[in-house]
């Protein structure tokens, strides 16, 4: 096994970088926001003429929604999402999609006007936010017998951040080549990779408690690498397990929760890499108060040092 | 020998539990005990769900709560002759109402016509700035104006057809209305009125604005004649149930067919089996003894929280058969958690029993305290879920990975533990290799 926590400026270097990378991503390339935070409308068709999503995207844009966006499901209907449809501009749109490619019947329809979905982004990031207090205050107490119990929590919190950032730069690659988007169940998926990935930092922290209390006078970066060792497999295992059910839901239920799925599927990826590579590294960089590394082999701190 | 005999009794109480659990959940769509079925959600079993926000600003202050009963009421009485079985109108918050009704998806037609304020106005032709236009026709009681409009109508409004097929939408003004339109008739006699509904002209089914000639004083009763037969039975429906007293607009609507829902059920019920299969397969290779163990402690786990669903009920929709679905990958993580701690007490060359026990006095507060901080983000998640009108999913999604979280940690350490137990003093427990395969070639702990 290899020595994690000696080599932890490697890895946090790599986490930068990708924390970087997915930084520019967003920028440059954005998400697609869903209807749940922007409104819009959702018809799901069923049609008795065999159809290809080129050509209904085709009509749709001849009809003046350019920007409507196709997709197929596992069960042989289409979903077409455009902004806010009226009764009337509905009514049209299926009246066009008729002439066009014959009968059809709507097995689904949702609708979200503009006004409401901010209300639910609002709600989203409140989750969000009351998420990772939540969190921080939960480890600083569980870790409460520690000295410095905080710093459990924020490097937990640090952890998680990084996984939610590289989740998105991930989404904002997939947003460019598929239709995927970042609606409320993005959100949830997202709450729910916290929820899990957090689940691994715990009981990594936890073999930390254990193993200082069993050797107290071994050194701390010692201690923490052995608790990594410990409970590597098993966070492997767990992960493994979970990502098969994921990739059940991903491969039966497809795009009726795709961004939900995919979520959870890179979340948990990333999220154990986070627990076993991040998140104890930066414990042990806090303990020996290393934080200077991170700018020294900047010029200008290089030439201030010497 | 008593311990042995402890072990036997928790073990028939489990299988008694396992056997009870088996037979609320199957079948899943009745179940032999108790006639339970599983919920499903609008999205599995098709329906459709409005959520109105009425407009309140023309209303006096401290009679919104009864305005907002009363339009409740009027909404389900539009949907009663709908001919839905089950159906629910919920007041939420300050403003907003809620319909759900299960299995049925409303066509854009009836989903028109619930919200609507159903108030026919009377209109005259007048000239208004060189222009034929069509203004509300009034007259006035007590010195001040009032609109004739069907605000007056009594509820007994009918559509009747005559001999040569003819429609008639037949109605009877109260005190108020008679009185207006007995002015309003004797000022327009001779000329024509017509009827607007949403601010837009009643047809006929060719097209034409329905605005008949006035050939006599009217007080009483009246008729409109010319409305296509289906527009007429609506419209007489809606004037019975009552007008809405404040405006609604739609800021939420969601329908999903039942042909629709029933591929969802077919195919998260797939996901979960594929799922459980492959964790089961994954565990027996990799932990071996314990991995089937696990395995039937798996099972157990998906029994136990399907009856608990069945039992609260649970409304399953398809994020919450997501959420089962994954707590299925979870569960396995206080099995893991032991199983690894369990290796390490037997790499130590502790005998089995000493190692079980070990393994699961020293797992289980990383158990614990791992498991709190998801049950944590399920109530954050359950607070977005109730917060948000579209948050149904979200909702759903948390109930049921909770539910499985709680389950998830009591299978593990009553069911695996107590299994694991049977093995101890047999000569299963002489066979390391089978409850910690690769043992030998795993490296002893650094201590660089």
């Amino acid at each position: 096994m290899i020595n994690i926590i000696k080599r932890r400026f490697l890895f946090l270097a790599i986490s930068i970088f990708a924390l970087l990378t997915s930084i520019v991503l967003l920028l440059a390339a954005g998400l697609n926001i869903g209807m749940d935070f922007s409104g819009g409308s959702r018809l799901t068709l069923n049609f008795e003429q065999a159809v290809t999503i080129d050509q209904l995207e085709s009509e749709l844009a001849s009809i003046g929604y350019g920007t409507a966006v196709v997709q197929g499901t596992s069960s042989g209907d289409f979903i077409i999402r455009t902004e806010k449809l009226a009764a009337d501009e509905k009514e049209t749109l299926k009246t066009n999609l008729t002439a066009a490619f014959g009968q059809f019947t709507e097995k689904g329809f949702e609708d979200i006007p503009p006004e409401t979905a901010i209300g639910t982004a609002r709600v989203a990031v409140i989750g969000l936010v009351l998420a990772a207090i939540g969190i921080m205050a939960y480890i600083t107490w569980a870790f409460r017998v520690m000295p410095k119990p905080f710093r459990y929590g924020i490097c937990a919190v640090l952890a998680l951040l990084h996984d939610v950032l590289i989740v998105l730069g991930i989404f904002a690659i997939l947003g460019m080549i598929t239709h995927i988007e970042v609606n409320l169940m993005f959100i949830t998926g997202i709450l729910a990779v916290i929820g899990y990935s957090v689940n691994n930092i715990v009981v990594i922290f936890d073999r930390i408690r254990e193993n200082v209390k069993a050797n107290p006078g071994a050194s701390f970066e010692m201690i923490v690498n052995n608790s990594v060792t410990q409970t590597f497999s098993r966070s492997i295992n767990t992960s493994l397990t979970t990502v098969i059910t994921v990739l059940a839901l991903i491969l039966f239920i497809g795009t009726n929760i795709e961004s939900f799925a995919w979520t959870l599927f890179i979340g948990i990826i990333v999220g154990t890499l986070d627990s076993l590579f991040i998140a104890p590294g930066l414990l042990v960089v806090w303990e020996k108060n290393e934080w200077h590394r991170f700018i020294n082999w900047l010029p200008m701190f290089k030439a201030k040092q010497q | 020998m008593t311990k042995n005999k402890s072990l036997y009794i928790v073990l028939s109480i489990l299988l008694v539990l396992f056997l009870l659990a088996s037979f609320i959940v199957f079948p899943l769509d009745k179940g032999l005990l108790g006639n339970l079925g599983v919920l499903l959600g609008r999205d599995l079993q098709g329906g459709t769900y409005l959520v109105y926000q009425a407009d309140l600003s023309t209303v006096e202050a401290g009679t919104e709560d009864e305005i907002m009963k009363g339009v409740a009421n009027v909404i389900s009485n539009r949907i009663n002759p709908l001919g839905v079985t089950e159906s629910s109108v919920e007041i939420q918050g300050k403003n907003q109402i809620v319909v759900e009704i299960p299995g049925v998806s409303l066509t854009d037609a009836q989903k028109t016509s619930l919200g609507n304020t159903a108030l026919l106005e009377f209109r005259e032709l007048a000239t208004v700035d060189g222009e034929q236009k069509w203004i509300p026709a009034t007259g006035t009681i007590g010195g001040e104006e009032f609109a004739l409009t069907s605000a007056y109508f009594k509820s007994n409004t009918s559509v009747q057809k005559d001999q040569y097929g003819k429609i008639y939408l037949i109605f009877e003004w109260d005190d108020t209305g008679s009185e207006l339109s007995k002015q309003i008739t004797t000022r327009l006699l001779g000329k024509q009125l017509a009827i607007f509904e949403n601010g837009q002209p009643l047809l006929t089914e060719d097209g034409r604005t329905i605005a008949p000639t006035i050939q006599a004083v009217i007080t009483d009763r009246g008729q409109i004649e010319g409305l296509g037969l289906d527009v007429a039975m609506t419209l007489s429906k809606q004037l019975n149930a009552g007008r809405l007293p404040v405006s609604l607009e739609v800021v939420y609507e969601e329908t999903v067919t039942p042909t629709l829902g029933s591929d969802f059920v077919k195919l998260s019920l797939m996901a979960g089996i594929v799922g459980l299969f492959l964790i089961m397969l994954f565990m027996c290779l990799y932990y071996r003894m314990p991995g089937i163990v696990a395995s039937l402690a798996l099972i157990f786990y998906a029994c136990l929280t399907l009856a608990i669903f069945k039992l609260i009920p649970v409304t399953l929709t398809l994020a919450g058969i997501g959420g089962f679905v994954l707590s299925i990958g979870m569960a396995v993580d206080a099995n893991v958690l032991i199983f690894e701690r369990m290796k390490e007490e037997l790499q130590m060359g502790r005998t089995l029993g000493a190692a079980t026990e070990a393994g699961f006095k020293r797992a289980w507060t990383a158990i614990r305290d791992s498991n709190l901080t998801t049950l944590l983000v399920c109530i954050i998640l359950f607070w977005v879920g109730s917060s948000t009108v579209e948050g149904a999913q979200v909702q759903g999604f948390a109930v049921t990975l909770f539910i499985g979280v709680c389950v998830s940690m009591f299978t593990a350490i009553t069911v695996s533990h107590h299994l694991l137990r049977l093995f101890i003093g047999t000569a299963l427990a002489k066979k390391v290799h089978l409850f910690a395969p690769y043992i030998e070639r795993k490296l002893k702990v650094n201590h660089d």
